[in-house]
């Protein structure tokens, strides 16, 4: 099932494309069967779904974190599927933004620190006053400014997640992909984060795709993608499945 | 590269006592037996330098190797007191030149070391600042010695008593410096050096005191018979020997009989050599002739079978150690996957990602060489001092 929620944006290409997607993991049954999937540009999606439903998976099949049995996954224009390692990670460094539910900050780096770390442990991003000066302003633009030289483990959890957000659109990526950005979250920075997000989404025109199992935030998003139906699409007919794609936009 | 560096350097600045104790733990496995061996070919070369220099030595049945200590290295551990006479015996017969050599006390921890002006000659020692032994009571610094009592000639520098319960013992004798040695890179740079008569007096055997004959000093007088006078305690000793008093010192006794711990012999030839020690092998006899180099060189043995077995069990601790420190490395990549999993995520490439975790074992491991290698080199430069230090203990 996919509904729409609040605001339309103007549709236009595709910026994810999935097709006739195949996924099983190396052990256990899980198996994810996506026959046709496509998010719009500039959307924001909310992937929803009971726990081991595929939507992390998901997610990392867009990033090109994980590569399906079978099946395509463009991304950006891009065919993540026949890329190679290193061409997907050039990929992921240079179109995708990443924020995690526990916000995987590590503890003995400064917070400043944290939101380069996309800059030092990539050769091909050169890290440089500008970009420090970006990081800087991002965590003036989330609150965080007068914490930048704290460790993580001195910050409260909101705090640790606006760092993370920092972190993941500090390259700019045109495409940010959040895994239940607000589970761990109280109420008050649950919608601050939010609103990061979306205001991050809106002002640079980056489509967002975000899992969640929070239904009180499913409004913000102009689509809602629910994956319990996914996992009888992968044995269903194309066109069956293909009529769901796209459905309330 | 450096970025790499930075993170991995971060995450062992963060973790710094896990740090510490593995760079320490590095650190010990090499320099233990690296060190070890430095330590034993200094102390083999200076052990067999100053014994090779010092052809026999004739001191009281006991141990040779106190013996030896004592007389080369100026050990606290004095050998029991042989007699002058054994000086005379050897100088008597023609077969050798001799130094008396009585080490016994000291001044601050320092020995002082009554000889003749022999010894000066014998070990080539020279006089940088004042001069040479001339009077009684005058005593030449060596180098070390000399900076550590912060004394120079002019200056004063007094015996310390043996022991503090012993009134009727050793008292303390003031004497006045009177020239400092060059420095000898040996023992002797940090011994006191005085006539051997000069050590008697410290002993008590030799001593000066208030004229008996004199109106101020009736009233010490207990009586006399003869040539003989008795006084009780109230007669004035002296304890520092000046030009004014050198006349009132005098020796009691017969001075074959006052004691040395070593008589250094100097034979001329290989054959007055073999003569002088054939002449001390009588088990009735109550010296003992032996030869330096021969006890160093036992002393040696033992010590290089000590530091086999030391260098073996540092080598097992050493391999312990290193399975325990890849173990800890090992554990510590278990608990880190999800970093792993998230530096990956984020665009890190697997050879990134384990240039961080590597990066981190070769900063531990090459700190621990690199202070390693500078310990050793401490000890290379000071290990010569432990030596001495640990001879005269």
């Amino acid at each position: 099932m996919s509904t729409n929620h609040g605001s339309t944006k103007v549709a236009t290409e595709p910026v994810v494309s999935i097709e006739a997607l195949e996924f099983r993991y190396r052990e256990g049954d899980f198996r994810l069967g996506i026959l046709e999937l496509a998010i719009e540009r500039d959307a924001t999606v909310a992937f929803i779904g009971p726990s081991g439903s595929g939507k992390t998976t998901l997610l990392n099949l867009i990033a090109g974190i994980a590569l399906p049995q079978s099946g395509r996954v463009v991304t950006e224009g891009v065919e993540v599927t026949s890329l190679s390692d290193s061409e997907r990670r050039d990929f992921r460094i240079a179109r995708v933004g990443l924020v995690f539910q526990e916000f995987e900050l590590l503890e003995y780096l400064s917070v400043l620190d944290n939101i380069l770390l996309p800059y030092r442990i990539n050769a091909s991003l050169r890290l440089d006053r500008e970009v420090r000066g970006r990081a800087r302003e991002l965590a003036e633009r989330v609150d965080i400014a007068d914490k930048l030289d704290r460790y993580p483990g001195k910050l409260s959890q909101g705090e640790r997640q606006r760092a993370a957000v920092c972190r993941a659109v500090l390259t700019e990526p045109s495409l940010l992909l959040a895994d239940e950005p607000t589970g761990n979250l109280d109420p008050v920075n649950k919608w601050r984060v939010l609103d990061i997000l979306f205001d991050y989404a809106e002002r640079t025109d980056t489509t967002l795709v975000a899992v969640t199992h929070d239904q009180e935030i499913l409004d913000r998003f102009q689509r809602v993608v629910d994956f319990s139906q996914f996992h009888e699409y992968g044995d269903v007919r194309p066109a069956e499945h293909g009529e769901l794609v796209g459905a309330g936009q | 590269m450096t970025q790499v560096f930075y993170v991995a350097w971060r995450y062992l600045a963060y973790h710094r006592w896990k740090t510490i104790t593995l760079v320490g733990a590095i650190t010990l496995i090499v320099y233990l037996p690296i060190g070890l061996r430095v330590l034993v070919d200094q102390s083999s070369r200076q052990l067999t330098a100053r014994a090779d220099a010092t052809p026999l030595l004739i001191g009281a049945k006991g141990s040779p190797l106190e013996l030896v200590l004592n007389t080369l290295y100026f050990g606290s551990d004095h050998p029991a007191p042989t007699r002058y006479a054994e000086a005379m015996r050897v100088t008597e017969s023609g077969l050798s030149a001799t130094i008396p050599m009585y080490v016994r006390f000291r001044a601050r921890g320092h020995p002082i070391v009554g000889t003749t002006l022999d010894y000066f000659d014998f070990r080539g020692l020279e006089v940088a600042d004042g001069r040479n032994l001339a009077m009684l009571g005058e005593c030449v610094l060596g180098s070390r010695a000399a900076e550590s009592l912060g004394a120079g000639p002019g200056d004063y520098v007094v015996s310390s008593s043996e022991s503090v319960f012993d009134i009727a013992g050793v008292y303390p004798l003031k004497m006045r410096v009177v020239g400092v040695l060059e420095f000898a890179d040996s023992a002797d740079d940090d011994a006191i050096f005085v006539d051997v008569k000069t050590a008697w007096v410290i002993q008590g055997l030799v001593h000066g005191h208030q004229d008996l004959n004199r109106p101020e000093a009736a009233a010490g007088v207990l009586g006399r018979e003869g040539n003989r006078v008795i006084a009780n305690a109230s007669v004035v000793q002296y304890n520092e020997i000046t030009e004014e008093n050198l006349e009132s010192f005098h020796f009691h006794g017969d001075l074959s009989n006052y004691p040395l711990t070593a008589v250094l012999v100097v034979p001329p030839d290989q054959r007055a050599s073999a003569l002088l020690q054939g002449r001390y092998q009588s088990d009735e006899d109550l010296a003992q002739i032996v030869t330096p180099v021969a006890v160093m060189e036992d002393l040696l043995g033992t010590i290089l079978t000590v530091e086999r077995f030391v260098v073996a069990g540092a080598v097992i601790v050493g391999l312990a150690t290193l399975a325990t420190a890849a173990l800890v490395f090992l554990l510590s990549l278990r608990l880190r996957r999800r970093e792993r999993l998230t530096l990956f995520k984020i665009g890190g490439s697997r050879l990134a990602v384990a240039s961080v975790m590597a990066s981190e074992v070769v900063v531990v491991l090459a700190s621990g060489a690199l202070l390693a290698a500078g310990l050793t080199l401490l000890t290379s430069q000071f290990g010569s001092l432990a030596i001495r230090a640990l001879l005269r203990t």
